[in-house]
């Protein structure tokens, strides 16, 4: 037996309908969590993150057990919270002896893991111990620009990954309208070694510069940190090709070709008509010559035959 | 003199970055930190530099995009990102069709607007066509006319009543098949779940079969363990098989030796299948009534034993000479 279950509320419905699949999606939601054990560093590392990203985020403040990303079955409860808080971008915080101030870089799809990089914290400085002019404060989801340094964003596999993720994570709303005078931050993320990128958030201040183009001018607004790669997942390839649909893709326009000469042409297929499960009546119309020479020819015989005898 | 160094820098060196405007992204992928700086200090001020330029290239292109003055500022319209990120969830599948849109395709039928509010005769008033209190409403009609066909009674009001709850309980049960179908193909509107309330019972109650106990199916195996000439005592038994729990009644051996309860039991045995034959003998009561019967069952018997010991001696004559014979002899 199975039974409907819908939301008792229009204000739940209207809540449930926001988690449904999207044509064009406009946002990830990140979910910020730590395990059983944290230190003062992760705390504030995560704090900040979540200051950063907190129009569009859910942040856990007590401990969470059984969370292990990278081994099999310890990522069940991470798939579980993020459908339940319907976020798609997960940074999960841990500490231990092995791993000291690691963070866990995560993305889903459909709510279940779709990639992974492990990352720790070094030479971390927080949002508050810096100073400079408030006025220059990065406004909240306000869309930033990214630099990414060095060469190793290319060549070590592990940094191109993370690049990604960095960008995913930070990019904030989609958006296809821009304005010019909302342009208010940077990320500076530079690769200091194969295996260690530094990332700085910068607030910009717009010069003039006599053009029309202004002249960027960086302000050190924080968090930065030293952020070394650990371990780091890929997704399946056979999920990220499903991933990486778009709209364009699914809706892809058939039998429509553009020809030089004759312009744009199209193929019209007309569907089978399937006269076999037509209904059809006693009386039509389209045999009635039919049926009145069949009649004229039964008479025909039976007078034929009538001479005959 | 800084003023002057940036912009011929950024030209030189624009060519060497990737700018993604979609993502408002730019990265230098050819750029070597120097060594020497291994001073954090140093590290950070050339970082900055570094992202001047670059957040610099990002700005140049931004700037240069047509833009359309708006109440809160320049507004720009940006190029699709040239790096793909994964989406978030899979793209909207299509819901399939009900069996409703399904016929109706197949019949030609077309669906068309109703007016939400239409002219009520009987009130002479405009009332909504659906709803409480609505157009040619079942439940406010006040008098059913009676029809020839109306078998007496039945309730029409109830008769109605019931209907109308068939036809919902029906169209409930279409719905919930309309989405089953749906979630099948993973098309289920994101506010509905489907949820398991059981497990699917067919029949009615009757039909289901008790639920044996332990002790039945002990009592069974036993049985079928033991149902061999030799009682099962050669049958080959199963790996962690029990012996049998009731392996039936054994022959009870009482004591040889006299003496209190157990040991008296023998005697009692004893003494009531004595009892039982000395009272036969000693007390046969007589009952008149069986008496009396078989005092007449003898005599019937006596009687027709001398007739035939009369009627066996004039055997060999012939019957009707014989008769006129004898009442001859005895006359």
């Amino acid at each position: 037996m199975v039974a409907i279950r819908a939301p008792k509320s229009h204000r739940a419905k209207r809540e449930l309908l926001k988690h449904a699949p999207k044509l064009v999606e406009t946002g990830k939601k990140t979910l910020v969590l730590h395990g059983t054990k944290t230190s003062a560093v992760l705390n504030s590392v995560l704090a900040d993150l979540f200051h950063l990203k907190r129009d569009n985020a859910v942040k856990y403040s007590k401990k969470n057990e059984n969370i292990r990303p990278f081994e099999s079955g310890g990522e069940t409860s991470l798939e579980f919270f993020s459908l339940k808080t319907d976020c798609s971008l997960i940074v999960y915080g841990s500490h231990s002896k092995k791993r000291p101030n690691n963070l866990v870089l995560g993305r889903t799809y459909d709510h279940h893991i779709y990639d992974l990089v492990e990352v720790g914290v070094e030479n971390y400085k927080s949002i508050e111990s810096y100073v400079y002019d408030k006025k220059l404060a990065p406004k909240l989801g306000s869309k930033p620009f990214f630099a990414f340094i060095g060469e190793h964003f290319e060549s070590v596999e592990e940094l191109k990954h993370l690049k990604e993720v960095l960008l995913d994570l930070f990019k904030g709303e989609v958006v296809e309208n821009l304005n010019l005078a909302g342009v208010d931050r940077v990320f500076v993320c530079t690769a200091i070694s194969p295996t260690t990128v530094y990332l700085m958030h910068c607030a910009l201040r717009l010069k003039r510069s006599g053009t029309s183009i202004p002249r960027m001018e960086l302000v050190e607004v924080g968090p930065s940190m030293d952020l070394v790669v650990r371990r780091h997942r890929h997704p399946a390839e056979s999920l990220k090709k499903e991933a990486m649909k778009t709209a364009n893709h699914a809706k892809k326009m058939k039998n429509v070709t553009k020809d030089p000469v004759q312009g744009k042409l199209g193929k019209v297929y007309i569907p089978d008509q399937q006269i076999a499960k037509m209904a059809l009546s006693n009386d039509i119309k389209g045999l009635k010559r039919e049926r009145r020479e069949a009649k004229k020819n039964k008479e025909h015989s039976k007078k034929q035959k009538t001479n005959v005898e | 003199m800084a003023e002057a160094a940036a912009p011929p820098a950024a030209a030189a060196t624009a060519t060497n970055y990737e700018v993604d405007l979609g993502n408002l992204m730019a990265y230098d992928p050819s750029h070597h930190l120097p060594a020497a700086s291994s001073s954090r200090e140093e590290l950070r001020k050339e970082c900055l530099r570094k992202g001047t330029e670059l957040a610099q290239a990002v700005a140049d292109a931004l700037f240069a995009l047509p833009a359309t003055e708006d109440r809160d500022g320049p507004m720009v319209r940006l190029p699709p990102p040239t790096t793909r990120l994964p989406r978030e969830k899979h793209l909207p599948r299509p819901k399939p069709p009900t069996k409703w849109e399904q016929f109706a395709k197949m019949k030609g039928i077309t669906k068309h607007k109703k007016n939400k509010r239409e002219w009520d005769e009987q009130t002479q008033t405009w009332k909504r066509t659906y709803g409480y209190d609505r157009v040619n409403d079942d439940k406010d009609i006040p008098i059913i006319e009676a029809k020839a066909t109306d078998e007496p009674g039945v309730d029409p009001f109830a008769q109605r009543r019931e209907e109308k709850k068939k036809r919902v309980d029906k169209q409930e049960k279409n719905r919930l098949e309309n989405l089953k179908k749906a979630a099948k193909v993973g098309a289920l509107p994101s506010h509905i779940q489907l949820a398991a309330t059981a497990l699917p019972i067919t029949g009615t109650k009757a039909d289901i079969p008790k639920k044996s106990r332990k002790k039945d199916l002990e009592d069974v195996a036993g049985m079928a363990s033991s149902a061999t000439a030799s009682g099962g005592k050669f049958d080959e038994k199963l790996p962690g098989e029990k012996p049998p729990k009731n392996p039936g009644k054994h022959r009870q051996f009482l004591p040889v030796v006299e003496g209190k309860g157990m040991g008296n039991k023998e005697k009692q045995q004893n003494d009531k299948i004595l009892n039982a034959l000395l009272s036969k003998s000693s007390e046969d009561q007589m009952d008149v009534g069986r008496a009396i019967t078989m005092y007449k069952v003898k005599k019937e018997k006596q009687r027709r034993k001398d007739k035939e010991k009369s009627s066996s001696s004039n055997k060999l004559k012939p019957q009707k000479k014989s008769l006129k014979k004898s009442s001859k002899k005895k006359a």
